[in-house]
Formats: C-alpha cells, structure tokens, sequence
C-alpha cells in the first residue's frame, strides 16, 4: 500500500467561537486529481486554509510527503511544495502580470529553474506572456484565474490545490481551465479540486469527497459517485 | 531686501522644511499602506531620535571636534538616529500592533495613541536626566538648544538671499533616501512583497510571504526614515523637545493625507505643499494663522480629491 502524499486526519477548525470544520478526514495519492465538492458554506474553503496552516487546526492532524504540517509557518508549508490557488483568485490586481507570476517564485531562488517554470506557465497559458506588462486587475476573470493557477506554478508544488477554479467564468474558459488541470496532472501534478461545479469536477478526478456542514460524509471513486443517487439529487441537480 | 528675493527666501525655508516633513510623511504613509494603520506614535519615534543624536552629540563630545571631524559626527547620529528609529519602531509594531491584527482597526488605533503617550513621555523623561549637553539643570520639558554643528555662511556668497550648508545637508540626506526608497518598493523583491501584503495579505501569505516579517520591515524602514529626518531637523533648526514630535508628526501626517496615504510621491509632494505653505503663511500673513491655513487647505482639497492630490481612487475589482 502506497503512502498518501497528504493524509488530513480529523481536523477540526472555527473562527473564534463558530466552528466550521467538525472532523474532516481525506487522503490524496501522488498523481491523482482528488475532487472535494460540497454546497455553499460547507467548509472547503476552510479545509483548504487549514491544510495551508493558514488558520490553525483546533486538532486533528495534516500530513505531506510522511511529515506533520501543524506548527509550520505558512511559509514553511508552501515551501515543501503545498500550495493553493486561492478562492477568487485574489491576483494582485494593481501589479503587472509579470510581478505577479515573479511574486509566485517568491521563495525560490534557482533563478534557472524559475525561468524554465516561467517559460512553461507561457506555453500552459499563452495570454499570460502577451499581457505580461499589463495590469493583472484589468484581466478578464478567466484571465486572472489563469494568472492565480500559473502564479500558483511558479512555486513549484508537489500538489496544487485549487479552490472553484470555475467560479463565475465563461463556460469556454471552464473548459479551456479544466483541460490545462488535466494537462498538468499528465506532467506529474497532483491536484486536489475544490468545486461546487460537481460534474466537471468529478469528471476530471479519480476519486472525490463530499463535504457536509464541516464533516467528510461521502467518499470514493469519482465514477461511482457519479452515479450515486444522493450525490445526483443533491450536486448534480438530477 | 527686494520683494521677489523676500519670496525666494520663503521659498527655500518651505521647501527645506517641506522635505523634513515628506521624510517624516513617508513613514506614516508606508505603516498605512501596508496595515491602514494611521501609526499616531510615529511623530514621537521621531522626536526620540532627536533626544538620541543630542545624548550622543553630548556623550562623544561632538562640539569639540574639529570642523572636518564634525561631519563624520553628523554621519554617526544619522546612522545611529535611524537605526535606533527603526527599531523601536519595529518594537511597537512587535508588541502593541501584532497581536491585534485580527482586532478591530478601531483598536488598533487606540493602541497607537497609547503608544503615542508613552513615548512622549520618554521623551520627557529623557530630557529631565542630568546631562550635560541638555545644559544640566534645566526643566525636563524645555527645549534644548541643539549645537551648531553645520557652518553659518552664504554659499550665494554676497547675495541678500541666503543658502546655508544647513540647507544642502537636508537635500544631501533627503534626495537620495527617497530614491533608494522607491528603488527598494519598485525594483527589488522585498519591495514587490511589501506592495502584494499591502493589496491582499492573506493571498500573499499564500505565496509563501512571510507577512508579519514584511510587516515589520515597513515599520523598521518608516522608523528609520523618522530617525534620518530627525537629526537633519535637529541640525536645521537648532533646538529640540518632548513636543517635536506631535508639532512634526501632525504637519507629516497632514503632508501624507494631504498627497493621498499610501502614495510615496504623494508624502513626498504633500510634505513640500506643507513646507512652502507654512513659510508663506509666516510671512505674507501671520504666524497665528498659519495652522489655521494649512488645515483650511488640507479640507479644501480633501473636499475636491477625497484621495488627496495623489492618492489612488481606483477600487481594486474582486
Ligand atoms: N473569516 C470567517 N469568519 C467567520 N466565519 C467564517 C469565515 N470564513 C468562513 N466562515 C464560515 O465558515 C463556514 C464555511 O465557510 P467556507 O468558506 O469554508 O465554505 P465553502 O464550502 O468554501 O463555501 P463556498 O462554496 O461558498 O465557497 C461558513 O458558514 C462561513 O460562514
Ligand atoms: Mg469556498
């Protein structure tokens, strides 16, 4: 049996008081895509932030490549190559494009291999180095989801998590973002999508999760859950 | 005296003055752009820094040094002055502004002001002690006559206008710390993660930025900045107190809202709008006018450029 490359175990997490997450468990193997659907408000967002230690876990356990997360800087985290793309993008929209994906590389300082990564966000998104010198806040949304995934790239993640990548994009550019994860993942990237676009999401993915009010309650094969009749009723409007 | 040389003359006095205020600016400007904090106590790091360069000035026994000595005396309370700032400007974000920046910015702003207290109140405490160089005896809270240590003379020479070395030595300590300023926010990678936690801190914590340290780093730079332009005030006009530093730090602060907070060029011009209008005021109208104009000014244009003259009015679009 092979080691997961990140195992979350029972974490619990709240803002002051509320909380949000209430015991979520999930594992991503190397080179999987990994879904996690659920509705408004269910916590992937928060499950995200945990995983990043952006906020700290109440308990519960984060693991990456075999070694505890908890106490680790965010910093820290994003160095050992976990990494996500953030939930609305949140490019630097009064920065050029180029600043941006520079900004990406922040921690690294093999200035060859920077280049090479910069030089494979170009080709991945090819927008990116016609709009370079541009303002990133005057991207279109698709063209700023485009800049979060390639600044996201340029730290070289081991795993890559993305947070709705689709959210209030042009159905075209959905396809064209879901056929560059796909790509990606063929290079050796392992992904862990967050969705609310379920069908797409689970499409793309060997195995997924639903999340329910903070808890992990289904998981599974991403074909099977397709075809799972509470998954149908409840995400994929059947 | 000619007319237009009297308006030359208040011309150079506002704009010497002008950019001791934009140094001064910077530092407001730079804490809130980077945490919306208006840093109240950062007028009173400045006058710290003063109280600093005149305890050394008086411990190394500067005055006594011959002329060409003196300069490098000048160098060692610009460093010291500076370093001295940024640290304890660094220290007040460490211990009275980290903790809370979940907290409210209400908060925030009463930690500051708290901050501002105490450090007036160092300052008094530092000039009641027993030094010599305070012109021993004298009561904590009055001035202290700063020595001399920049030559009186004309560089014009003849002329009924006067330029005094006093003059160029602020141009020579302002000029370049502004440029390496904006090198250092434009061009280098600590400047680019400054710029990205002002934007959006959570998603440049993201990226792997070490935010508290950036944080700190900005609160060490405008502290610095606040050290810098403290000794070259000190120098320029000869006498220091406890109360400098709300004097100084309201006319900075009123430079950087003046040029839109948060803008670099916008301290920097506002501080210079201040500096000119202040020595005009003194001249063509009355000196008791003066705070009267300057702040009728700021509303004025405040009513007209809610931003201020340079301040961005651009909302970022999510
Ligand atoms: N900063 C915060 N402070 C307090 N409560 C929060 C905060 N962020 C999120 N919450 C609450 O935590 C719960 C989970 O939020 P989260 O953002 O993780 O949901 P989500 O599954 O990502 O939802 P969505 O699909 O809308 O993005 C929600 O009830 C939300 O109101
Ligand atoms: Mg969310």
């Amino acid at each position: 049996m092979t080691v997961p490359i990140l195992e979350v175990k029972d974490v619990h997490a709240a803002y002051g008081p509320v909380e949000v997450l209430r015991g979520v468990s999930l594992s991503v193997e190397a080179g999987e895509i990994v879904a996690l659907i659920g509705s408004n408000g269910a916590g992937k967002s928060t499950t995200l932030l945990a995983i990043s230690q952006i906020i700290t876990p109440r308990s519960g356990d984060v693991r990456f490549c075999g070694e505890s997360m908890i106490g680790l800087r965010g910093d820290q985290v994003i160095a050992r190559g976990l990494v996500q793309v953030p939930e609305g993008r949140r490019v630097f929209a009064r920065m050029s494009v180029d600043e941006n994906l520079k900004l990406g590389a922040y921690l690294r300082d093999d200035i060859t291999a920077v280049a090479d990564d910069l030089r494979h966000v170009h080709e991945l998104f090819p927008v990116l180095k016609d709009r370079g010198g541009q303002l990133a806040g005057t991207l279109s949304g698709g063209e700023q989801q485009m800049l979060a995934i390639g600044r996201a790239l340029m730290s070289r993640p081991k795993l890559l998590m993305m947070d709705e990548p689709s959210m209030g994009i042009a159905p075209l550019l959905v396809t064209r973002i879901f056929s560059a994860i796909r790509e990606l993942n063929r290079g050796g990237l392992t992904v862990l999508l967050v969705e609310q676009n379920a069908r797409g999401a689970l499409g793309l993915s060997s195995r997924g999760y639903v999340i329910e009010t903070g808890k992990v309650t289904i998981g599974g094969d991403a074909q099977d859950l397709l075809r799972d009749d509470r998954i149908r009723s409840a995400y994929l409007g059947d | 005296m000619q007319d237009y040389e009297v308006f030359l003359q208040q011309l150079i006095t506002g704009l010497s003055n002008g950019m001791i205020i934009a140094l001064v600016a910077l530092g407001y400007t730079m804490v809130y752009g980077i945490i919306e904090l208006i840093n109240f106590a950062h007028g009173d790091v400045f006058m710290l820094g003063a109280f600093l360069a005149l305890t050394l000035l008086g411990a190394l026994g500067m005055e006594a040094w011959p002329s060409h000595w003196q300069l490098a005396g000048v160098a060692i309370m610009l460093l010291a002055s500076a370093g001295f700032c940024g640290c304890l400007n660094w220290s007040l974000d460490r211990v009275a502004y980290r903790p809370l920046r979940r907290a409210s910015k209400l908060s925030l702003l009463v930690s500051a002001i708290g901050c501002s207290f105490i450090c007036t109140n160092l300052g008094l405490f530092w000039g009641g002690m027993p030094m010599e160089v305070f012109a021993g005896g004298v009561a904590a809270a009055a001035p202290k006559d700063f020595p001399q240590l920049i030559p009186q003379f004309n560089i014009l020479g003849e002329s009924a206008i006067r330029i005094v070395p006093a003059d160029v030595a602020v141009l020579v300590v302002t000029v370049p710390l502004m440029i390496a300023l904006v090198y250092l926010v434009k061009r280098t990678r600590l400047g680019r993660a400054m710029r990205a936690v002002a934007q959006d801190a959570t998603a440049a914590a993201l990226m792997g930025i070490p935010v508290d340290r950036v944080i700190g780093i900005t609160f060490f730079i405008g502290g610095a900045l606040g050290g810098f332009a403290s000794v070259v005030y000190a120098l320029y006009n000869n006498t220091i107190g406890f109360q400098m530093g709300y004097r100084a730090g309201m006319d900075a602060f009123t430079a950087a809202v003046l040029g839109g907070i948060g803008s670099l060029p916008g301290a920097v011009l506002g501080g210079l709008t201040i500096g000119c209008v202040r020595a005009m005021s003194d001249q063509y109208v009355e000196t008791r006018w003066t705070n009267t104009i300057v702040f009728g000014i700021l509303i004025l244009i405040l009513i007209f450029r809610p931003s201020g003259l340079l301040g961005s009015t651009r909302r970022e679009k999510v």
